[in-house]
């Protein structure tokens, strides 16, 4: 059976697909596979030392598995949520310039933390 | 203009709520929430590089009524983006997709969701002797 998919405006325009997306759909899904152990060794950590106090919270942060982790959890983390509120926005702000704005505090935003939390990781895994 | 037959979308505002688009929409409802839980996240880190006073400034509100309500919200959400991505993961394999085991999932996902965060706030109160 073949059925017509495209509208005549479609036609008459002569737009297809933008012939892209793909690699964004497949990124979204390979951060969130890897974000399944992370979150769950972090959850896991982060109840492990309820109400530690600052000593002990630097003394886990200082542990090299810990700051690697945390510092892979927060990229990821990080580069998920760009993703995720990318697609969010493109979905629901139809209005250009707002949407562009949407797109470009997320992006940016998401680089801040993910920079202010490697930089705040490091400081304490190597600091005196 | 003739209408093409071509598979419409569901539209919000006409289409009403069922048990798996509400499922849906949570999905991107705790995605963005998340995102706010990610700025506690760099907090905490930031305020322990900053030395003992802005961490245990941190602590005082994590510990306060609004902190904890945020926390509890927090790890609600984060267990069910967990459990309902890997619903969405398996669907892209084309598992799942028919309705009766897309309600039976989404059950599945509410109930891990909701029994991971008892879990975890068990921990927490377990731990909470520090």
């Amino acid at each position: 059976m073949s059925v017509k998919l495209r509208s005549p405006l479609g036609q008459a325009y002569g737009l297809g697909t933008a012939r892209e997306g793909a690699q964004a759909w497949w990124s979204l899904r390979m951060s969130a596979v890897a974000l399944i152990p992370l979150t769950l060794w972090w959850v896991y950590e982060a109840v492990a030392h309820t109400g530690v106090d600052y000593a002990g919270f630097v003394a886990w942060v200082r542990e090299p598995i810990t700051a690697i982790l945390l510092i892979l959890t927060l990229s990821v983390t990080l580069l998920h949520t760009a993703q995720g509120l990318q697609e969010v926005i493109e979905d629901y702000l139809h209005v250009e310039w707002a949407k562009i704005a949407g797109l470009i505090i997320v992006r940016f935003g998401c680089v801040v933390l993910a920079v202010a939390g490697i930089y705040s990781v490091l400081r304490i895994a190597f600091g005196g | 203009m003739s209408i093409t037959n071509r598979p419409m979308s569901p539209h919000l505002q006409v289409y009403r709520p069922q048990f798996t688009s509400i499922l849906s929409i949570a999905n991107r409802i705790t995605g963005v929430a998340l995102s706010a839980g990610t700025v506690v996240l760099v907090g905490q880190l930031f305020a322990a590089a900053n030395g003992p006073s802005c961490f245990a400034s941190f602590q005082h509100f994590v510990g306060s009524w609004l902190g904890l309500f945020i926390l509890v919200g927090w790890s609600f959400s984060l267990f069910f983006h967990l459990c309902n991505g890997i619903r969405h993961l398996v669907w892209d394999f084309g598992i799942g997709l028919d309705l009766d085991t897309a309600y039976k999932t989404g059950n599945w996902v509410l109930l891990a969701s909701v029994a991971l965060t008892v879990l975890t706030w068990l921990g927490v109160i377990i731990h909470g002797g520090h």
